[in-house]
């Protein structure tokens, strides 16, 4: 769907994006992660079709965006940092008027504007002027939008930005409900909110690509295959000593035991988990929670950009 | 064409939808209709057809103010919210972006000047003015306007913060307003390019006494053009940064 080589952006004498090559296939969620100032809005206004960039290739569904960007622009659908809101408008009239810019004709566009607003739980604020909106709304009606014209790709940036958790919670399954019908490509910094909606990463520093593929993967190469966190009704010791019996885990180590309760980490991939509980429970061990390491990919994150930083300084 | 009309659409409702059009509406009638009794009214008698010019003359200069006022906010206040991005990220070529807003200030300020009728029609009723006269000012009238608005929305093109493009905008509009005083003090042939170039000492007299002349057209109609192809350029080349 999309094919990046060498791709760079100069602001002047500073590369906001420098040689970034990946490719991403039809209907895959695909993660951009980085800091605040990484290159993420750049390269992602680049593939809108809204910045041009100083040098290399990109093709998406195999038209050359410096060739043909207004083909490009048909079959993509783009969410800023910042949604391009009309306040004065209505949500309705709004949609129709995107739906038309990007091409639906008149006739079809009131259709796609109640197909988007399904997608995107929008429905209920269809005669809403967009002033009056909740932020949860303003990033919803943001998301129909971009999807109105049914793209094939969508590039959403910081999607969830400045929403609390339940917004955050609806817009996850908003974007995974998009999965399949559409290629997503979706920047944030939060972590967690990348490793839940997302196939595969692209983790970018100082605007170069510095790892890609899934979170197992990213934590293979760095030395780690995931880990698991536990929280038990019994002596560590003794839940650590059956977490071992299970095929794949490694290392056990003890976060925290206090009045009763243990909370462990385990090494090993969070696939495993239903055969962790399954050898707790049936040792007689009363488990309480079970996740995966919900700081593991915080650590890949921040090895991967600390050795990036060591690079440049060296 | 079609999608430069769809903005112009949404923009043309857009000044109906907020207070803005209404105030600067309501402002520019209200001071036509002042300066129309403290300067004319009340200065004595004169011919009707006087009386015509002189209104013209004065909506000269609010359809000026108006037009740098009415085109400041078009690209520039959109680049500020973040909407433009909605327009950029479309298949919108950059020259349907301007000329769709260029349309919708032009049909709000055409509107706008078109609502001051009642003060021409009084002089009409009373007095002894053709309605050629009265079609020739407003021609006139709507030209300027053209050509104001034109590089009002070059100067929002420009600018990041509306404030910028009204300056930008006001500087340029004034250059050319007073660009007949430098060809006093130069020669030949700057003297008539200077002249030439004037937005009101050469191109709007014979329009303010019911004279179309196609020198003075095709002016404001050049005027419009170059602003809006430069405004076009500035689109295209902010892609670039």
């Amino acid at each position: 769907m999309i094919e990046v080589k060498g791709l760079t952006k100069y602001y002047g004498e500073l590369a906001a994006v420098h040689d970034l090559e990946f490719s991403i296939d039809r209907g895959e969620v695909i993660g951009f992660l980085g800091l605040n100032g990484a290159g993420k809005t750049t390269a992602l206004k680049i593939l809108g079709c809204i910045l041009l960039p100083t040098a290399g290739d990109v093709t998406v569904d195999g038209i050359d965006i410096a060739r043909d960007p207004h083909a490009v622009r048909r079959r993509i659908g783009f969410l800023p940092d910042t949604p391009p809101l009309y306040n004065d408008m209505t949500v309705g009239r709004y949609l129709k008027f995107a739906a038309e810019l990007r091409g639906v004709p008149s006739s079809e566009a009131d259709k796609a504007v109640t197909e988007a607003e399904e997608k995107t739980s929008t429905r209920e604020v269809h005669d809403q002027p967009i002033f009056s909106l909740s932020h949860g709304y303003r990033q919803r009606v943001g998301v129909a939008q971009a999807l109105v014209h049914k793209p094939k790709l969508l590039i959403l940036d910081e999607p969830t930005s400045g929403l609390d958790p339940v917004q955050i919670v609806e817009m996850r399954a908003t974007i995974r409900a998009l999965r399949g019908e559409h290629t997503v490509l979706l920047s944030s910094h939060i972590l967690s909110e990348i490793s839940q909606t997302c196939d595969r990463l692209l983790v970018i520093q100082r605007g170069e690509i510095v790892a890609q593929g899934s979170e197992q993967d990213l934590a293979a190469r760095l030395g780690g295959g995931g880990t698991i966190e536990v929280e038990v009704a019994a002596p560590s010791a003794r839940a650590i000593e059956v977490a071992r019996t299970v095929t794949g885990i490694g290392t056990c180590s003890v976060l925290r035991e206090d009045g009763g309760v243990a909370l462990l980490s385990l090494q090993g991939a969070p696939e495993l988990r239903p055969k962790v509980v399954r050898a707790l429970v049936q040792n007689g061990i009363d488990l309480l929670r079970i996740d995966r390491g919900a700081a593991r990919l915080e650590s890949i994150f921040l090895r991967l950009t600390k050795d990036k930083d060591k690079e440049q300084v060296q | 064409m079609s999608t430069a009309l769809l903005i112009a659409r949404r923009e043309l409702g857009g000044y109906f939808r907020s207070m803005t059009g209404y105030v600067i509406a309501g402002l520019v009638l209200l001071i036509d209709g002042l300066m129309f009794n403290a300067f004319v009214l009340s200065a004595g008698e004169m011919y009707s057809a006087d009386v015509l010019a002189n209104f013209f003359y004065i909506s000269f200069g609010t359809t000026v103010i108006a037009s740098v006022f009415i085109s400041m906010r078009l690209v520039a206040e959109e680049r500020q919210t973040g909407t433009l991005v909605l327009l950029t990220s479309s298949p919108v070529h950059d020259w349907e972006i301007i000329v769709g807003k260029y349309l919708s200030a032009m049909a709000f300020l055409a509107i706008m000047t078109l609502a001051s009728v009642y003060i021409p029609a009084l002089i009409f009723v009373n007095g002894k003015v053709s309605i050629g006269h009265l079609a020739a000012g407003y021609l006139g009238l709507l030209l300027v306007g053209s050509a104001t608005l034109a590089i009002g929305v070059f100067g929002s093109a420009l600018a990041r913060t509306q404030v910028l493009a009204a300056i930008f905008s006001g500087v340029i509009v004034v250059s050319v307003l007073i660009a007949h005083l430098l060809s006093r003090v130069t020669d030949r042939p700057l003297k008539d390019t200077f002249m030439a170039l004037a937005l009101y000492a050469r191109h709007f007299p014979p329009f303010q006494t019911g004279q179309i002349h196609l020198r003075d057209v095709v002016y404001y109609v050049v005027v419009t053009y170059v602003a809006l192809f430069a405004a076009i350029r500035v689109m295209e080349a902010r892609r670039w940064k």
